[in-house]
């Protein structure tokens, strides 16, 4: 093709269901040639759906599907790289056991043996091209999430694709890492080619596209130029109706001392230390944000806590009350069971919201009820109590699901994450542990969460937010630890630092920071 | 004690290689991500086949009046072998990369099936051929023990090395093409990443069903190519009942034994076929049988042990073994 075509891809009226429910309903999509094109919605809005429709994954049951001008049926991955076509997936699919090269190879003809000199060399130089950095010899196992992301990438570009989909690309990513994907995207629209690139981040689609694509409950709802749009626009359109970005911080007068973190050491799995002499308090009726870099040992320090992991030194303290009576207990060691039987409500909802957090083939009243059935007296176990509990939930959260009966694990991220919250809540805690819970949820649901978690606090819960997204740490918590290498750089208080300097405090450890420190 | 050494090398030899052949087949099975626990089943199956091609084929030329060749026998044994345990494979296969049935579930009922089938016919050749079936001398011979000019004749090396039955060497080149397939070919890497992760491969356009039929069907055969070994060298030629007996599982256990790598697996399949007679050389007075025969199965559990406490995800089984792939599973 000589002059390409002003449309990259046109998809008309495209419809695709699962069973009874639908996904995407007359939708029409389309993608100039040369441009960044965000797509917009909430989960569950079919956006993923919608894409994996041009990559292959998916058949619509109805619609046209053009690419550079021509009709096309696109009936497997094959059909769609054989178009120009390559998709990065949220969930990375990567072979673990083989290398970047060979992973970008995969599926690839060519000559029947794979010479690893020859196509390392080659991937370097694609890579250099865009302004990537990989080592092409590395493992997949061996890699961060962003190299991983790398990888991904360079495969599409190296089957030659010129329309490449994103899905959800910088949501596992930190805000460097965010800022050199933009820069390479940005090299890449330069070359000529047509990115889309699905998100549900509003400064993210403001910093990046030239224009908006906005789905809603499967429906196409319109497309706007970014330079003409805000953000509040963007919102409305993609919720439906108006919506305050601003996170609440409710005023609450703080309590006890719920729990006192004194020292804390463990290993992770590496026999390195995971977490190095970590001293916090919690207290009733706050949140405490914690902040770090991904694995800076956030994951153990909740786990510890909640009774899933061994440390090896320090000390955890609980005050609390129970039925009128003080609670005063030492909880390092014990497991959760132990805990709950000290009268002790904790309540944590892990980053594995559907490994550790869910049984993703169980439905929501056996899920509801793994945090009750143990109290019951007898042999049978009670499942109207659960099943009322469950309905409850799904009304108040506005949870989306065909029924108590259909597997959570069937539910998009939002809707799960507010079954495992609100089973959570439901025991009445009187410390709540909450790690990521709005990883991968869109507006939406993220802000319900966040009023969920107020309202914990409000009722003098002591609520520990793991956070990844300083924005909403700082909008959010009263205090933020901010750890770095499983060490403490620091407890601030949100209102008198910037963002800034968290971002420092999460790279830099140690004294250098102490004057930042503020006196509990 | 020179002379005890070499001869436990060489029976270590000739009972290990029905092992690797089995082991081979099942490794080839694996790295499609399907977990095949017929292996018993399909050497069954070839064992039963590989005799009665080679018997039937005697007959048929005896009674044209001519003479069998033994070239042509072990020929009709290898293919007849090969195609039974194939069988054996594409009714898995069919079971569980077409209808998604549980895969161990159908590999135990593959080997309950292959294990009546071998005796059943097995016994049923023999009630024809008038009490028991064997082959004639010519097949013998050439399944026997090999004179390679010069090679066999070198002091000590010759011995070790160069006499085995001709079955050995073919599993050793088994081995050697199948290391190289797996690490330097294009069609092993693609099936290597359809066993660690389908969905990976399936969006690199890489044909899941396909890829997944052949490596198990002609894993299967190499499966079955282990069991005509059992038939035709260990028990010469004769139908021995439940002559398989228990091999199919130490196959398993070995490419365990091996982690997934056919290059190891010919040094583990000596040491198991070493510990399978270690009994006849190693003699411990008062020491029961049964105690010799628990030894590889003690060796793949201390094995097992070591592998997942070292974590490595590289020797380590593919990740989606056992686990069926459907595209559109939400």
């Amino acid at each position: 093709m000589s002059v390409a075509a002003e449309y990259a891809v046109k998809m008309h009226h495209v419809t695709k269901t699962f069973g009874k429910v639908v996904a995407n309903k007359d939708v029409n999509l389309e993608l100039k040639t040369g441009e960044i094109l965000a797509l917009l919605g909430e989960n569950g809005s079919g956006k993923t759906t919608l894409m994996n429709m041009l990559s292959g994954i998916y058949f619509p049951d109805h619609g046209e599907i053009y690419v550079k001008g021509k009709e096309v049926t696109i009936r497997s991955p094959k059909d769609s790289f054989a178009l120009g076509i390559g998709m990065i997936h949220q969930h990375f699919k990567l072979v673990d056991v083989l290398t970047a090269a060979e992973n970008i190879v995969l599926g690839m003809k060519g000559k029947a043996t794979v010479n690893r000199k020859e196509i390392n060399r080659q991937v370097s130089l694609l890579a250099e091209k865009y302004g990537f950095e990989v080592d092409p010899s590395k493992k997949i196992y061996n890699m961060s999430v962003s190299e991983k992301q790398t990888v991904e990438i360079l495969k599409v570009l190296y089957k030659g694709a010129d329309i490449l989909i994103l899905d959800e690309p910088t949501a596992v990513l930190t805000p460097q890492e965010t800022e050199r994907l933009f820069a390479v995207l940005r090299n890449m629209k330069a070359d000529g080619k047509s990115i889309i690139i699905i998100t549900h981040k509003l400064n993210e689609v403001m910093a990046i596209s030239d224009r908006v694509a906005i789905l809603r409950k499967g429906e196409y709802i319109g497309s706007v130029i970014t330079a003409e749009t805000d953000q509040a626009q963007l919102t409305e359109m993609m919720v439906g109706r108006p919506i305050s970005l601003e996170i609440e911080r409710p005023a609450v007068e703080r309590g006890e001392k719920r729990l006192q973190v004194i020292d804390l050491t463990c290993l992770n799995g590496d026999g390195v230390k995971a977490l190095d002499n970590v001293s916090f308090d919690a207290y009733a009726g706050e949140i405490l944000g914690v902040a770090g870099i991904a694995g800076s040992g956030q994951k153990e320090l909740c786990e510890i806590i909640a009774g899933l992991y061994p440390s090896i030194g320090g000390s955890v303290l609980y005050s609390g009350e129970h039925d009128g009576v003080a609670v005063k207990e030492r909880i390092l060691g014990l497991k959760p069971d132990e805990i709950v039987k000290k009268g002790i409500s904790m309540a944590f909802v892990p980053e594995d919201r559907l490994g550790m957090g869910l049984v993703a083939g169980m439905d929501m009243t056996d899920n509801v009820m793994l945090r009750s059935y143990k109290s019951a007296k007898g042999i049978f176990v009670d499942r109207k109590t659960p099943r009322e509990l469950a309905e409850k939930l799904i009304d108040e959260l506005e949870i989306v699901t065909p029924g108590v009966d259909t597997p959570v694990g069937r539910l998009s991220g939002g809707n799960v994450q507010k079954v495992l919250l609100g089973r959570e809540i439901a025991c009445q805690p009187s410390v709540l542990i909450v790690a990521y819970p709005v990883r991968g949820l869109d507006i939406n649901s993220s802000y319900r969460i966040y009023d969920l978690l107020n309202e914990q606090k409000k009722k003098g819960v002591a609520v520990i937010f793991i956070g990844e997204d300083l924005d909403v740490l700082m909008q959010l918590s009263d205090r933020i630890m901010v750890l770095c290498g499983g060490k403490v750089s620091g407890i601030v208080d949100p209102r008198q630092v910037t963002k800034e300097e968290i971002g420092l405090m999460m790279i830099h450890t140690g004294e250098e920071m102490e004057n930042k420190e503020v006196t509990a | 004690m020179l002379n005890t050494l070499s001869g436990l090398f060489t029976a270590a030899v000739l009972a290990g290689t029905p092992l690797l052949l089995g082991a081979l087949g099942e490794i080839l099975t694996e790295k499609s991500g399907n977990l095949n626990l017929g292996v018993e089943g399909m050497m069954f199956m070839g064992a039963i086949t590989g005799l009665a091609g080679s018997y039937y084929y005697e007959q048929a030329v005896i009674q044209s009046g001519g003479t069998p060749t033994g070239v042509m026998s072990a020929l009709i044994a290898l293919f007849a072998s090969f195609l039974a345990g194939a069988l054996g494979a594409l009714i898995y296969g069919f079971l569980t990369i077409t209808l998604r049935a549980n895969q161990n579930v159908t590999g135990l009922t593959l080997t309950i099936f292959g294990t009546g089938f071998g005796n059943f016919f097995g016994e049923y050749i023999g009630q024809q051929a008038g009490g028991y079936v064997a082959v004639s001398d010519v097949t013998k011979g050439v399944f026997s023990r090999l004179n390679i000019p010069v090679l066999s004749d070198i002091p000590v090396i010759g011995s070790l090395f160069f006499r085995d039955n001709w079955l050995v060497y073919f599993a050793i080149v088994v081995a050697v093409v199948m290391a190289w397939f797996f690490n330097r070919s294009r069609v092993g890497l693609n099936l290597r990443a359809v066993g660690e992760n389908p969905a990976t491969a399936d969006a690199a356009g890489i044909n899941i069903t396909l890829y997944k039929y052949l490596a198990t069907v002609i894993g299967g055969g190499i499966c079955g190519i282990g069991g005509m070994y059992m038939s035709m060298v260990t028990t010469s030629g004769v139908w021995v009942h439940d002559c398989v007996s228990g091999y199919g599982w130490l196959a398993v256990a070995l490419v365990i034994f091996a982690t997934w790598s056919p290059a190891r697996g010919m040094i583990v399949a000596l040491i198991f076929g070493g510990l399978t007679i270690m009994r006849m050389y190693i003699n411990i007075p008062g020491l029961p049988a049964q105690i010799y025969d628990m030894v590889p199965y003690v060796a793949t559990i201390i094995v097992l042990v070591v592998t997942s406490m070292r974590e490595s995800r590289e020797h380590a089984q593919p990740k989606s073994c056992g686990l069926n792939y459907f595209r559109e599973e939400r």
